[in-house]
């Protein structure tokens, strides 16, 4: 298991170099500087500038600079926002986001798992075309199409909730964490399905039910955790997912988190914010597949020999 | 003698993988409705804009803004915050949108087909070190990547062709891949390099042909997933440069409108989801036929 573990952040530190390169010369090679405005500056003052964010150094020692500031989890200043540190700005949004992402994620799990569950019990039956056709529903219509929607029932026409802004409050937090969570809820309650479908129909099973089990008992009971491990599997893409989606969902709904930041770095041409956040939302997900795949060794004993 | 031959063979002939897979998708009613509504749609996003008197990109500074859906004006679906006709920004979109999502989709077919096939076919030490490089950039988080691409290099179509279909083909590599190693040992591979067919001939002729069913299941539902991706980015306002539209530009100047006017939103989105939907549906319908679990 230590073994699997150690491999497998092994395996994490090219993916993360990777990423980090890309940001990195990516951002340079971008036509213009982050110092270049109407007004031509003197000289001397771009110089000072360039000096000062080091960026008179060759290319491979910025480079050098940046990995090494990454390695003591220094992000760099944001050009936009001259008093803050990138790392500031993302500490600042971090909270927010990450109470609607984790509200979004423990609601997709929930719901994408009872609905599937629930289709698979009544398969090809009228419950089961009915969730599965709602699923597609939910694949197909994108999270700005449904936020906007929503805002239009819920806030506008029936007045419930706030139609966006941010009070810290539960109220202000239903619609983004909904419109969050309904592609990825679609998305599990067909995995649950076919997966649920699947162990129903193994020979143990029908043990457990021939020892006389009641229904939900062999469902909860056993067939419920082998069940799970293509959704498990699946929280990797679901984290990115939600945090992708983060980024259109706090600007539609201007909750003032890292997505909007990354929204209006990327809109003001703030290089060092849309790196940071890059890199920060990048590190976060590979540590979150580096998790599920320890977890998966856990709850499945064959992973672990492999 | 000859005649149970005949028989023979015809039999053979009637359960051929790919006419069962026909009859199969033929008996699937919701595949069909999509396969259909999908022809419709093409159509009509190809060639409606002719039957309108209006171009895309005409502003009319009369102040004909936010007129509703209406017949006499022919704005069949009103018209936009400038006062430009929305059915044909809708169908105009509708060609990007597409036609992003079968460019970008092609590119990623290109790409993921010949990796996974080569890296299948020849095993071993090459397979191990091609497939470690499609783990390791399977766990990068693309989208943010696309989206710095974007920002740092302006909005080109070619970068959104590229940029989408570098991130779809690791999926494709990997089905490619799997699906290839359980072909090249079987008799017929064997048999051709035997005969001494060259490599690149036999990926070509023997084993690719024999891919086609997973490739179509898995192009089907590619396509939506680029769509998708385009108007993400579209709705960021990193997508397609305006005059030019996509349904996910359009959705965006309709959410900020929907108050005022609701039909900016309603139909582009009503016409992306729509598509979306249709292409889920006939992936769906398609590894239902196709799927090898089943036979």
């Amino acid at each position: 298991m230590l073994r699997l573990a150690f491999l497998r952040l092994l395996a994490a530190v090219p993916t993360l170099l990777l990423l980090v390169a890309l940001a990195f010369f990516m951002m340079r090679a971008a036509p213009g500087g982050p110092f270049d405005s109407e007004r031509v500056l003197p000289p001397e003052v771009t110089a000072q500038l360039e000096a000062a964010y080091h960026l008179d150094e060759p290319l491979w020692q910025q480079f050098a600079r940046y990995l090494g500031g990454l390695a003591r989890g220094d992000l760099g200043p944001s050009f936009q926002y001259a008093e803050f540190s990138v790392n500031e700005l993302i500490a600042q949004g971090l909270p927010v986001s990450l109470r609607i992402g984790l509200g979004a994620m423990v609601l997709a799990i929930v719901l994408g798992c009872g609905a599937g569950i629930l289709a698979a019990l009544r398969q090809n039956r009228f419950t089961d075309h009915a969730v599965m056709t709602l699923a597609m529903t939910g694949m197909s219509i994108p999270v700005f199409v449904v936020a906007p929607l929503m805002i239009l029932l819920f806030a506008v026409t029936l007045g419930w909730l706030p139609a966006g802004g941010w009070d810290g409050g539960w109220r202000s937090m239903v619609l983004p964490v909904l419109a969050l969570a309904l592609p990825q809820v679609a998305i599990m309650a067909r995995l649950m399905r076919g997966s649920m479908i699947e162990v129903l129909t193994s020979n143990y099973i029908r043990t457990a039910r021939a020892k006389g089990l009641r229904g939900w008992q062999v469902v909860l009971g056993h067939a419920l955790r082998p069940a799970l491990m293509p959704v498990l599997s699946y929280l990797g893409p679901a984290t990115a997912g939600i945090i992708t989606g983060s980024v259109v969902i706090e600007q539609i709904f201007g909750v003032p988190g890292i997505g909007r930041y990354f929204v209006q770095g990327a809109l003001n041409r703030d290089y060092t914010l849309v790196m940071g956040v890059v890199v920060f939302y990048g590190v976060l997900i590979i540590a979150f597949n580096f998790l599920v795949d320890l977890l998966y060794g856990v709850l499945d004993p064959r992973v672990r020999q492999s | 003698m000859k005649r149970s031959q005949q028989a023979l063979e015809a039999a053979a002939r009637g359960r051929s993988l790919w006419a069962d897979a026909r009859r199969r998708l033929f008996a699937n009613r919701a595949a069909m409705t999509a396969l259909i509504v999908l022809v419709l749609m093409s159509v009509l996003v190809l060639f409606g804009p002719l039957f309108s008197p209006w171009a895309f990109d005409y502003v009319d500074f009369d102040g004909d803004w936010r007129a509703p859906p209406q017949l006499e004006g022919q704005h069949y679906f009103g018209t936009d915050q400038i006062g430009r006709d929305l059915f044909v920004r809708t169908l105009v979109g509708g060609q990007i949108s597409l036609m992003v999502g079968v460019v970008a989709t092609l590119v990623s077919l290109l790409i993921g087909v010949s990796y996974g096939a080569i890296a299948g076919y020849f095993g071993g030490r090459i397979d191990a070190f091609m497939m470690r490089a499609v783990d390791i950039l399977y766990a990068m988080p693309f989208m943010f990547l696309v989206i710095l691409l974007m920002v740092v290099f302006g909005r080109h179509l070619i970068l959104i062709f590229v940029a989408i279909g570098a991130i779809n083909w690791l999926d494709m590599a990997r089905i490619v891949r799997g699906q290839t190693l359980a072909l090249r040992n079987r008799e017929f591979i064997t048999a051709a390099r035997a005969a001494g067919v060259t490599d690149g001939r036999i990926i070509r002729r023997h084993i690719v042909p024999n891919l086609l069913g997973v490739v179509a299941v898995y192009v089907t539902l590619t396509i939506p997933q680029v769509i998708l991706v385009e108007s993400f980015l579209s709705f960021l306002g990193l997508g397609v440069q305006e005059p030019a539209t996509s349904w996910g530009a359009l959705v965006n100047d309709g959410a900020r409108d929907m108050e005022a006017a609701p039909w900016t939103l309603a139909f582009p989105a009503g016409f992306l989801a729509l598509t979306l939907f249709c292409f889920n549906f006939l992936g769906d319908g398609l590894r239902d036929a196709l799927d090898p679990k089943d036979r």
